[in-house]
């Protein structure tokens, strides 16, 4: 009973913050501005050469979804904050952690929507051909993109309520990302390169086993970041 | 809201309790030091550029023992809402970042004549940096926090979290990059250089410990101080 409870929080949390942001519209569309103009950017870096293109290609769509989902974090509690709301919010019975979990599937959907316009732009921008396994790269994509938002969703409940919110979110979220970023990384490539050396599989599975490890940390110290 | 314990006003540590065991430690580390290098040959490859050593392992070895204590005390933070927990984590936190630092300096000055570059994207360096970065983080949390209460339980989550990330970095940045040099061991390299290690071993962790507990002291009597302040400004209602 408890557990159908607290998805029903969860879900009630989500749907709240996808309401305000679809009802906005401003936020993702600037977003999703924001990274397909990082990855223009990274082609000017990487020159005209094709084969250096298609090689950075895993590289500058991870960093593009990395560097404008960071935005979308902290937005998650400035709405709340403007408005005053998080303390009600917070007023509520049951446990926090709910709450997390709701924020999460709410930056979960923002950020794969997110990929979904990175990955189709990049695949033309640095001429990667659709590889054969692509249900493989979905799972990529849903693990890597977990754990970005794990993460994210996590340091955002202390750094939007900080002095110095803009730059204390990726000091804070960028070097934890390290691991999940590097395996989704290496997945990615592997994938794109036709998986020679059978090695996608075992970057998946460490990006299933960080995920994991990321999740119930943050489940367990949600609690007391919330409340603080 | 739960409440950082406020019947234990802070007291001021007493003056000087520490720098007795301060001299011994930097004491026992000059001499430490100077052992190590009288009694130990050149090395047979690196000459007297082995001698870095003394200093850069002990250093990279006892920043775990800076980041265990953080870990050890941000996790009783949480439990029992000490604000001297919170203190001593924030404490060992600033030498051990201080102390990567230098393991990073270090290294790279080796690295320079050795492997003929400043840096290598090798995992034991990359982790260092990357957990430079995570503790860099911590303290910038806590420059940007007022409310002690928040700042100590948002530095603890951090902290906990951070020390978490550790092995995990390591792990990933090794199946990365598979081009580590594989570690020595007291049983690969002669008995004379394993006596300077150890020796120096000891005296950076009585030079570690003495550095956070020196920094703790600071920090509790900024906190008394700050207390007296509170209790005058509410016209020594608690007085």
């Amino acid at each position: 009973m408890a557990f159908r409870d607290e998805w029903a929080r969860a879900r009630a949390v989500a749907w709240k913050d996808l309401t305000t942001e679809r009802r906005s519209k401003a936020g993702f569309n600037s977003v999703a501005a924001l990274a397909v103009t990082i990855l223009v950017l990274f082609g000017f870096a990487l020159g005209p050469d094709t084969e250096a293109a298609r090689a950075a290609a895993p590289g500058a769509l991870w960093l593009s979804a990395l560097f404008a989902g960071v935005l979308a974090f902290n937005r998650s509690y400035q709405v709340e904050l403007d408005g005053g709301a998080l303390e009600p919010l917070l007023l509520y019975p049951g446990a926090r952690r709910s709450l997390f979990a709701g924020k999460l599937m709410a930056n979960f959907v923002f950020v794969a929507l997110l990929m979904a316009i990175v990955i189709v732009v990049s695949l033309v921008l640095f001429h990667v051909a659709v590889p054969a396994a692509w249900p493989m790269l979905l799972l990529v994509v849903l693990f890597g993109t977990i754990g970005l938002v794990t993460l994210g969703t996590f340091y955002a409940a202390m750094a939007s309520r900080s002095r110095a919110r803009e730059v204390l979110l990726p000091l804070l979220l960028f070097p934890m990302l390290v691991p999940v970023l590097l395996a989704a990384m290496q997945a990615t490539k592997a994938i794109l390169d036709g998986d020679i050396m059978h090695e996608a599989g075992a970057w998946i599975s460490l990006l299933v086993a960080f995920d994991l490890i990321f999740l119930i940390a943050t489940f367990f110290t949600f609690d007391y970041v919330i409340e603080a | 809201m739960t409440s950082v314990n406020a019947q234990t006003t802070l007291q001021a540590p007493a003056q000087g309790r520490s720098t007795g065991f301060g001299w011994f430690a930097v004491l026992f580390l000059i001499a430490a030091q100077v052992t190590a290098i009288v009694i130990s040959p050149p090395d047979r490859d690196m000459g007297d550029l082995q001698k870095i050593m003394y200093v850069h392992f002990p250093v990279a070895l006892n920043t775990f023992t800076c980041f265990f204590v953080v870990l050890l005390f941000s996790v009783r933070f949480l439990w029992q809402r000490r604000e001297q927990d919170d203190l001593l984590a924030a404490s060992a936190a600033e030498v051990g970042t201080i102390m990567t630092g230098l393991t990073l300096a270090l290294g790279m000055l080796w690295g320079r004549p050795a492997w003929g570059v400043w840096w290598v994207w090798d995992p034991r360096l990359t982790s260092t940096l990357v957990l430079f970065l995570i503790f860099a983080g911590y303290l910038a949390l806590r420059e940007f926090v007022e409310d002690p209460e928040r700042r100590g339980v948002w530095s603890a989550a951090v902290g906990i979290l951070g020390a978490l990330n550790v092995p995990i970095v390591y792990m990933s940045v090794r199946w990365w990059r598979t081009l580590h040099q594989v570690q020595s061991s007291p049983s690969t390299v002669d008995p004379s250089y394993v006596i300077g290690i150890r020796l120096n071993l000891t005296a950076v962790l009585l030079l570690t410990i003495f550095l956070i507990w020196r920094r703790y002291e600071a920090a509790l009597t900024e906190r008394a101080a700050e207390h007296v302040l509170q209790t005058a400004a509410l016209g020594g209602a608690n007085a």
